[in-house]
């Protein structure tokens, strides 16, 4: 039998404002298994602790209940407060009467009577508590970054400074992601190239750094501090270890009308290709789409003009199974596809492009070598139509679009727009807008910048529709401040698209059980307070796969998660749940319902000697549960026929004793 | 206050991520809803075995909620998708015995949803009032 003792609090007035905190003290103490019930005024104040100190040495007790606010916010606190006292703190039951009952019922009396109905229901759970430990597991000290974006890289890095090895899984041929096409950065016009490259390079050559590049993460299992990975590289038929990045192989392959994606296919490449200059690794990739020798065994040029013999036409995808702490998620976005948005002729019309296009358009690697330049034909556009908010807020088209602002269109618009007027000063600008959006530092200077020093035209309105007449690009828009219909013959159009987590990223979450909103981006764990940790332990967010981010955000970010990842790594061992499955071994019958219901893979079966009444030994196949990696859910505890498994914790009896309690 | 009101005896099986956390929400809102809701907090809606739902009739309770997690959200991956169908199931099993559909109800209540959290106990308990008391399942030799 438990020694009880009944703690009941008056959070000030919060509780004993509608709840008569005496009364249910003292109804309370006739319970089985109650020596002790007493109130006080803050139970969770030092002096509430130590009330509860003395009276576990006082009353000798084995078990308290304490009336008070939720759970999940001091269950942790009275667990200490036990701790100290010298009792398991798992002998705690919290019977929630502020959240549930005080600030939610009016009416004193009701109040109370509800408060002695939970308050029971405690107790009676706390008879059939019994002292748990949770395990320890320990700490792999490495992570896996998944996405080789500005996000992944600046996380790494920081990761890597801090001591512990890192690998990077990317899943084009190099590193460096969206920041890499882009040309110039918000607010600051600086090259992107220029900041983002030699990180690209630190962490190619950092001693704690790898980078799995062309790569994929095709299974996680295990949890917390143990996650096992299995990483898929995709053959890309040339050895890594011996190509020097000459590109000899690239100049000579026959196969050049490619769809080169890094310029979004507005030129092409080979069939064997560096996607850049500055790509790490610099290691040519063979598309195996593309290539002939790969398609029908004929060609070969690449292993020929190859003085490094680094050509491969043998290559398998290989898995390489590793082990880490800490997964960090640093998938990114994508421009999101503008199929459904026929009204802007964007497959219409090659000079209907979007912002990342443009972004190419303006860089001097990229396919024009920077000069702004129509795709259709090469000529230099007088009147260029910028329209923002293709597909953002999208409140009433939302099965084409998204709902959401994606937060950096505002601005790379005003920067792209600044730069046509800067470098092309007789080009006419025009902007579409709905609101401009600038909350940043130095981000609305920059954009009246664009306004007010470089001429460029804001129109608040949406544009209806675009339609290609011979050169010209007809807009027809609405000027909402001068309540007017505006018609723009323009040279060329740029969508400012929404963005969207990465297509990859849903897959992955399924893999890693990490949650995501319906956006497909990944949830925090709290929005406010835990902003880069995914609900699932161990598993972090950097960047843009949690929600639109521009890259000073993203790299805060990144270092952020960065930080929590070196202080989960620090730790030498972790310390588990220990309310987990429990399977009685007498009553299991090797059925294998739980096994097929346990979402973690908790579950495994082992043959087990019983020793029977004839002395006779008989082997039997037995339910067996790890604990480091039962999560604690109790899906198998009603899947089992037989009533073995039980979850420690939230028992069966407990669970029983309770709805007994509440419908006395 | 009327004396001899009848106020029917509900229990509500919540799942500890989004539902306890939906209710506590709809206490820091003052969400006000019947007092006859008496929460019983589950790790997961998974974890409700029928039962407890049998059991709660059996002991005089005259109506029965499971909330969880929305489909998708929940935070053992799938555990969500157990309690729907082992409940479509206990349900219709229930409504065989003579309890009438209205007693029973599962309802997905996120951790943002205080207001839901909320409405859907004012009505449930709205509905399960019209009923009646529960007479099918109890056991009276509980009764005192």
């Amino acid at each position: 039998m438990q020694r009880i003792g009944v703690f009941v609090c008056w959070c000030g007035s919060n509780i004993a404002g509608t709840v008569d905190v005496k009364q249910v003290a003292k109804a309370l103490e006739s319970e089985p298994g109650v020596v002790f019930s007493t109130d006080y005024q803050y139970m969770c104040s030092k002096s509430g602790q130590d009330m509860i100190k003395d009276a576990v040495r006082d009353h000798r007790l084995t078990g308290i209940v304490v009336c008070s606010c939720s759970p999940r916010m001091h269950e942790a606190t009275f667990r200490k407060t036990a701790s100290a006292a010298g009792l398991n703190p798992y002998m705690v039951e919290i019977a929630n009467v502020r959240e549930q009952c005080s600030w939610v019922h009016k009416d004193i009396i009701i109040g109370t009577q509800k408060a002695i109905i939970l308050g029971r229901a405690a107790v009676a759970k706390v008879n059939l508590n019994a002292p748990l430990t949770p395990g320890e597991s320990p700490v792999t000290k490495r992570a896996l970054v998944i996405g080789g974006g500005i996000a992944g890289i600046q996380t790494a890095l920081d990761i890597a400074d801090a001591g512990f090895e890192v690998d990077i899984v990317e899943k084009k041929p190099t590193i460096g992601g969206k920041m890499a096409q882009l040309d110039k950065t918000f607010p600051t016009l600086d090259c992107a190239a220029c900041i983002l490259t030699p990180k690209m390079v630190d962490a190619a050559q950092h001693e704690k750094i790898r980078i799995f590049s062309y790569s994929e993460v095709s299974s996680v299992g295990g949890f917390v501090g143990n996650f096992t990975v299995s990483i898929r590289k995709k053959a890309r038929y040339v050895n890594e270890d011996i190509c020097t990045g000459c590109g000899a192989c690239v100049d000579k392959c026959p196969m050049k009308k490619v769809p080169n994606e890094f310029n979004l296919g507005m030129d092409n490449r080979r069939a064997i290709y560096i996607p850049f200059a500055q790509a790490v690794p610099k290691v040519a990739t063979i598309d195996p789409n593309a290539c002939n020798m790969l398609k029908n065994g004929k060609c070969g040029v690449c292993a020929k003009v190859c003085t490094a013999g680094a050509i491969d036409y043998t290559q398998k995808d290989e898995y390489i199974e590793e082990k880490y702490g800490a997964i960090v998620v640093a998938t990114g976005f994508d421009p999101i596809s503008l199929d459904k948005f026929d009204e802007y002729a964007y497959n219409n019309s090659k000079d209907v492009i979007t912002s990342l296009e443009f972004e190419r358009l303006t860089n001097a690697a990229g396919p024009t070598q920077g000069k702004l330049l129509r795709p259709s034909d090469g000529k230099h556009p007088e009147k260029i139509v910028f329209v923002q908010c293709v597909g953002s807020r999208c409140s009433s088209c939302s099965e084409k679009g998204k709902e959401y602002c994606s937060k950096i269109c505002c601005m790379y618009t005003a920067k792209h727009a600044m730069l046509t007027r800067d470098k092309y000063p007789d080009t006419e600008v025009y902007v579409f807008y709905i609101d401009v959006r600038t909350p940043g530092k130095s981000f609305d200077e920059f954009y009246r910048r664009a306004v007010e020093d470089y001429g460029v035209k804001y129109i608040k309105g949406s544009v209806g529709k675009i339609v290609p007449e011979g050169e010209k690009l007809v807009v027809q828009g609405s000027d909402l401040l001068n309540n007017r219909q505006v018609v723009i013959d323009a040279d060329l159009v740029v969508l400012a698209a929404a963005i969207e987590p990465d297509k990859s990223a849903r897959p992955l979450a399924t893999m890693l059980t990490a949650s995501m909103d319906t956006n497909d981006f990944f949830t925090e764990a709290h929005p406010k307070l835990r902003p880069v940790e995914s609900p699932t332990a161990g598993v972090f967010l950097s960047g843009a796969c949690q929600g639109p981010k521009d890259i000073p955000e993203t790299v805060s970010q990144a270092s952020a998660a960065a930080a929590k990842v070196i202080g989960l790594l620090s730790k030498d061992k972790l310390v588990g749940n220990p309310c987990v499955a429990s399977s009685d071994e007498l009553m299991c019958n090797g059925c294998s319902s739980c096994e097929r219901v346990c979402p973690y893979g908790a579950i495994t079966y082992e043959d087990k000697e019983f020793r029977m009444p004839d002395r006779t030994v008989r082997v039997r196949r037995v339910a067996k549960v790890n604990p480091a990696v039962c999560q604690g859910c109790g899906c198998c505890t009603v899947a089992c026929p037989s009533g073995a498994m039980d979850l420690r914790g939230f028992k069966n009896d407990q669970i029983m004793a309770e709805v007994d309690a509440i419908c006395k | 206050m009327q004396v001899n009101e009848y106020k029917p005896l509900i229990v509500a099986f919540c799942c500890n991520w989004c539902s306890y956390a939906g209710a506590d929400l709809a206490g820091n809102n003052r969400a006000d809803y019947p007092a006859e809701v008496k929460i019983i907090r589950v790790p997961c809606s998974c974890r409700v075995n029928p039962t407890f739902v049998l059991k709660a009739f059996q002991r005089g309770a005259d109506g029965v909620i499971i909330c969880g997690c929305h489909p998708g959200d929940c935070h053992y991956t799938s555990g969500n998708y157990y309690t729907r169908r082992r409940m479509a199931m206990l349900f219709s099993m229930l409504d065989y015995l003579g309890i009438e559909r209205e007693r029973t109800r599962l309802e997905w209540v996120s951790a943002a949803e205080g207001a839901k959290f909320a409405a859907t106990m004012r009505d449930f308990v709205q509905k399960v009032a019209a009923l009646g008391e529960n007479k099918r399942l109890e056991d009276l030799r509980c009764k005192k």
